[in-house]
């Protein structure tokens, strides 16, 4: 009995193990080496990880009473967590190492991490679920404050902590009023309990649980630490912000929703429609007067989680599945570009400014060229692959009769793709000031140049993703 | 359900009465009490002397150090405290997830002896 539960969270002890074997192990012999070193095993660990869930997970196995579960949805956000972590530790390290941030506790706490969000997306229980939100946020609200001698960086991270403090707050009196009406915390007997027609306590509670996962999602109009965090935290940090915990966030979003409140579609969709509207138009308008791309970067982050809930909102395995798919090609697109961000400096030192970019395409051809794809996929421009993760997401929101809100999609990328194609004119058309001489070594490199291969091959074929999706949603919406 | 909630009721009459009377109390102050302030009884005022330091000071970090272990702790006992009263009925699952509790707190311990966070000096 406790030995089946344990084998179903094989990975999540191992992982476990290795963060605590790997503090005792570094802090004990006291040399800096070892960061390099855990870094690289942790990148490692994950991609196993992932190889072990994506290739032996089959069927759907529940662990501990039902608080735990294992199911094709739950693989899915975990291989898409455990790969982005991994690459983006990998295109990381170099950064790391040469503006000295390269301290061993960063690979131990972002593991730390990992785990939280694989809980977090096999939660079955309303308490699992918080137990996996806040080792995922913790270990985030630390790295944030990574140059703590830095003001911007321990403001970010202490601003995010007091927030994500508020919206764990938020979602725990949510959680305390499903718990209070439908007299138990499980997913399973909280669906039992809302029936086709859930009491006004339990739409009370699922208003704050929502409240409290559009916080993490960073949705709008929860979105306003977004900015400010990822400006401040280290290049690093903020390309890890936008790739896994967002993926997390966003499956627990799906399996809170469909798994303990699949019977009320009709309550939470009003909700989602909502977050998705105002986040995609608060995100492409408010990025068009920011010069720091690492603050465009978190607008832009903002204005995809709303195509993604957009997805969510429509309530059918349709939307789940092109939730998931957007998901994957995003982080994807996130990968590359932050590779390339990580690279930004003038004279050894780290430049964020937009303006910095002009004329880049007389210098670095090739690199500006997988930029251009990259910010052409990111605004959706048709032949590329982020196009089609638009289009799956706007086509589950019109079958679902949300005709409406796919209008105010389609307009709010129009109005997004301004800030990207500015991008693109500053590098090819801007006139040359003082601009990057930064070199890039071969791992992030190599990160920039996949990520845009893939926005091009993607379009042929991708990789299986959507069957992958299919099943992972079909397990969901039952 | 509605016997779920009335089970409550106990709860809300004592909110209700805990507000009450706390609204009562400091409305009473307001309505009843003489005011007859000047500047020397409005003045900030420290155990008789003349405030002499401004109350916004910073402390030093490691307090928050000593008092984030003791909450660490504290809830370490909160959590054996019941595991020991049921032990008896515990089975070997139940006397393995704390021992591994505990060991997990002990990494957390020894890392930051190790880093010294516990020397004062």
């Amino acid at each position: 009995m406790i030995s089946t539960d344990l084998s179903i969270i094989a990975p999540e002890i191992l992982l476990a193990v290795f963060a605590m074997a790997g503090l005792v192990g570094a802090v004990y012999s006291g040399r800096d080496a070892l960061s390099q070193l855990l870094t690289w095993a942790a990148a490692l660990l994950f991609v196993a990880a992932a190889l072990y869930i994506g290739l032996t997970g089959e069927g759907t196995h529940t662990a501990f009473g039902g608080i735990f579960v294992d199911d094709a949805f739950s693989r899915f956000a975990k291989v898409a967590v455990l790969l982005s972590a991994a690459a983006v530790l990998i295109i990381s390290q170099d950064y790391l190492s040469r503006s000295d941030l390269l301290r061993f506790e960063y690979p131990i706490l972002v593991t730390l991490a990992v785990i939280g969000m694989m809980v977090m997306v096999s939660a079955g229980d309303l308490m699992t679920l918080y137990m996996g939100l806040e080792l995922q946020s913790l270990a985030l609200y630390v790295v944030a404050a990574l140059r703590r001698d830095n003001a911007r960086s321990t403001e970010a991270g202490l601003k995010y902590f007091v927030l994500g403090a508020l919206s764990s707050g938020l979602l725990l009196y949510g959680a305390s009023l499903t718990y209070g009406y439908a007299g138990t915390t499980e997913f399973a007997g909280i669906i039992e309990a809302a029936g086709a027609d859930a009491s006004i306590g339990l739409i009370f509670g699922l208003v704050f649980l929502c409240a409290g996962f559009a916080f993490k999602v960073s949705a709008a109009p929860f979105h306003m630490w977004t900015p400010d965090v990822y400006e401040g935290s280290p290049t690093p940090v903020t390309a890890l912000f936008a790739t896994a915990p967002k993926v997390a966030a966003m499956a627990l979003f799906a399996r809170v929703v469909h798994d303990a409140f699949g019977g009320v579609v009709g309550d939470w969709q009003q909700i989602l429609a909502f977050l998705a509207v105002v986040s995609m138009f608060l995100g492409a308008i408010a990025a068009i007067g920011q010069r720091d791309i690492k603050r465009l970067m978190a607008y832009s982050s903002i204005s995809h989680m709303g195509y993604a809930l957009m997805g969510l909102s429509a309530g059918t395995a349709q939307g789940v599945e092109s939730m998931l798919v957007y998901m994957a090609i995003y982080v994807v697109m996130n990968i590359g570009t932050f590779a390339f961000i990580l690279s930004m400096s003038r004279d050894g030192r780290h430049v964020t400014e937009i303006d910095a970019l002009n004329g880049f395409a007389t210098k670095e051809p090739l690199k500006a060229l997988a930029i251009l794809c990259l910010m052409f996929s990111l605004a959706g421009v048709p032949p590329l692959l982020g196009f089609f993760g638009k289009y799956a997401v706007l086509l589950a929101a019109v079958d679902a009769g949300l005709g409406w809100l796919a209008v105010a999609g389609v307009v709010a990328s129009v109005i997004g793709a301004f800030y990207y194609l500015r991008i693109v004119y500053y590098m090819y058309f801007g006139e040359e000031t003082e601009g990057l001489d930064g070199r890039m070594t071969t791992l992030p490199w190599l990160g920039l140049v996949a990520s845009a291969v893939i926005m091009l091959v993607g379009i042929v074929n991708l990789f299986g993703i959507e069957g992958l999706a299919e099943a992972a949603a079909a397990t969901l919406v039952r | 359900m509605d016997v779920l909630l009335s089970e409550y009721a106990p709860i809300l009459i004592f909110l209700a009465l805990a507000i009450g009377l706390g609204l009562v109390l400091i409305l009473a102050a307001v309505v009843i009490a003489v005011r007859n302030p000047d500047p020397e009884k409005v003045s900030a005022y420290e155990c008789g002397f003349n405030a002499f330091d401004d109350a916004r000071m910073k402390f030093d970090v490691r307090f928050y150090l000593v008092s984030i272990l003791f909450i660490i702790f504290d809830l370490e006992v909160a959590f054996l405290f019941p595991w020991a009263v049921a032990f008896p009925e515990g089975s070997m699952v139940a006397f393995w997830s704390m021992m591994i509790f505990l060991g997990v707190l002990t990494v957390g311990f020894a890392y930051e002896w190790k880093k010294g966070a516990l020397e004062w000096e």
